[in-house]
């Protein structure tokens, strides 16, 4: 068997084996593969792959073979038809690095009322990993990117649940501006090893602070489109939200629905774990994640009066934009009791996270609802 | 427990005697058994695929009236944990069928939709969230110093 080609464990039973995961992840879905992580378990500050959630839409392809990779570039507004080998890219384009934030754009699904349909993903659909690849921009205008362009699209190899090969699972995108971003990659790596099968391997589209159906894995073409992308999960309620806020439940028709662009500022609380007992007197240190989709976070607060008062937290700049933010804090209790410590960002644009659910939508969109944890002082 | 009708070990009967036939096909001309008759013997309700304590045990399906239905047209395509994680009432699981029929292949349902549809809103309820739930399943533990 040649050495690039990878043969897939699928009769391995155990999917934290097959997909390297920790015990501690949750699993929502085996058909697709969905899995998410707890809070606690998101405390580096780069996600390792054990802790990082899966969202799959289809089946992972059942044969990958890396020497034949290839990816096509075409689309009405594309100056030529042109094909990259995975070498190609690695060699005819400058390399790049970046930390980008990626959350599921259902993220946070599960606490909507009435309830969203879909995976009922809590607060474990995030991620910030270290992606290597190559500029979407640089390949792109190698290509050639007519003026009429409005939008990239990307197709994968994975396969419709159906396993009709007409359908494509998942064929999302983004606008042109999006898509010149630096930060935006055909990344061939990911913290430093090839990218982990179930994200992607051998090649995904990143594009950080965006829903994360934005980042399609195993890239077999991207488009340049002279309109908005109008495939898989590009319609109806898919990764759209009411253009006009609604009331829960309301049922709001196709064309007053909008494309989610940026994800809305959001921070997690990773340390301590939530249940921690601690003594009267003991000052107890918390430190987690902010983050802002498109945006960066400008303060952060934490609260353990559920909101009566807040405190800043130190906040540090991220590592590159896109990139989740690390604070940490320090609280003094002041007498014993049942305490919770809620957790509040406010980006550089002034929008703070709601403590309570925010506007509904019909998939359970774009939950930032603040994160808290529950502390006991003994 | 509800006392099952007569027409469920019917039907139960006929699973079983339909799997056997299976087998036999698939030992007759070995190497031909296809993704679709495994699905058919990997999740029907028989002795490989039995009840306990009220959860069908390959799917986790709650028993009731209409599981076998939903066994059948559902978990071919798509786990039970997406079922089982959903809670919806008539009229968002009638849409939703509508939707994996117009986008995802689905067949029509025929008389089994309203059998599927009274299957999930009977066992799978929708509840009340509130804007904002009471923190639950704590587990507590003492945090030594850092």
């Amino acid at each position: 068997m040649p050495e690039d080609y990878l043969p897939l464990a699928f009769q391995e039973p155990d999917p934290f084996k097959m997909f390297q995961k920790d015990p501690g992840m949750v699993l929502l879905n085996d058909k697709p593969w969905n899995m998410e992580a707890q809070a606690h378990l998101l405390n580096d500050k780069v996600t390792p792959n054990k802790y990082m959630f899966i969202r799959n839409n289809g089946l992972i392809p059942d044969e990958i073979n890396v020497s034949n990779w290839v990816v096509k570039i075409d689309g009405e507004s594309a100056e030529q038809e042109k094909s990259y080998t995975l070498q190609d890219l690695k060699s005819k384009f400058k390399n790049y690095t970046y930390q980008l934030t990626l959350e599921c754009g259902g993220n946070g699904r599960s606490e909507f009322n009435p309830p969203a349909k879909g995976n009922q993903w809590t607060i474990g659909a995030v991620s910030c990993a270290e992606w290597t690849g190559v500029r979407l921009r640089d390949v792109l205008e190698d290509v050639g990117i007519q003026p009429d362009a409005v939008y990239i699209a990307y197709h994968g190899a994975d396969m419709h649940l159906s396993r009709n090969p007409n359908k494509e699972s998942i064929s999302r995108g983004a606008p042109m501006t999006k898509a010149l971003q630096d930060e935006t990659l055909l990344a061939f790596a990911m913290n430093g090893e090839d990218i982990p099968l179930a994200h992607g391997f051998p090649l995904r589209l990143v594009a950080g602070g965006w829903p994360a159906s934005v980042s399609g894995k195993w890239i077999k073409g991207i488009s340049i489109r002279n309109k908005v992308h109008d495939g898989e999960k590009m319609g109806g309620s898919s990764y759209r939200v009411p253009c006009e806020t609604v009331a829960p439940g309301e049922k709001v028709a196709d064309e007053n629905m909008c494309i989610i662009e940026s994800m809305p500022v959001k921070s997690l609380i990773t340390y301590p774990k939530s249940g921690a007992m601690i003594d009267l007197g003991t000052p107890l240190k918390i430190n987690g994640h902010a983050w802002a989709g498109e945006f960066e976070v400008g303060s952060m607060e934490y609260s353990i009066d559920f909101g009566s008062t807040w405190n800043l937290c130190n906040l540090q700049r991220p590592v590159n934009r896109l990139a989740w933010q690390h604070f940490d804090g320090t609280i003094i209790f002041p007498q014993k009791g049942y305490y919770e410590v809620w957790a509040r960002a406010t980006d550089s644009k002034g929008n703070r996270q709601p403590m309570v659910l925010p506007g509904w939508n019909p998939k359970g969109y774009l939950n930032n609802a603040c994160h808290r944890i529950a502390v006991k002082v003994v | 427990m509800i006392r099952k009708p007569i027409h469920t070990y019917l039907a139960i009967a006929a699973l079983v005697l339909i799997s056997l036939g299976v087998i036999f096909l698939i030992i007759r001309d070995s190497g031909v058994e296809t993704d679709d008759t495994m699905e058919l013997i990997d999740n029907g309700v028989d002795d490989q695929n039995p009840i306990v304590d009220g959860i069908h045990v390959s799917t986790g399906l709650v028993e009731g009236e209409g599981l076998e239905e939903v066994v059948t047209n559902c978990t071919t395509c798509h786990s039970s944990k997406l079922i089982i994680q959903n809670r919806m009432g008539k009229e968002q699981w009638n849409a939703t069928i509508r939707w994996m029929q117009e986008t995802q292949g689905l067949w029509d349902l025929g008389e089994d939709q309203d059998i599927i549809v009274d299957y999930l809103t009977t066992n799978y309820p929708v509840f009340k969230k509130g804007r904002r739930a009471v923190l639950g399943d704590i587990e507590w533990y003492t945090l030594e110093g850092k």
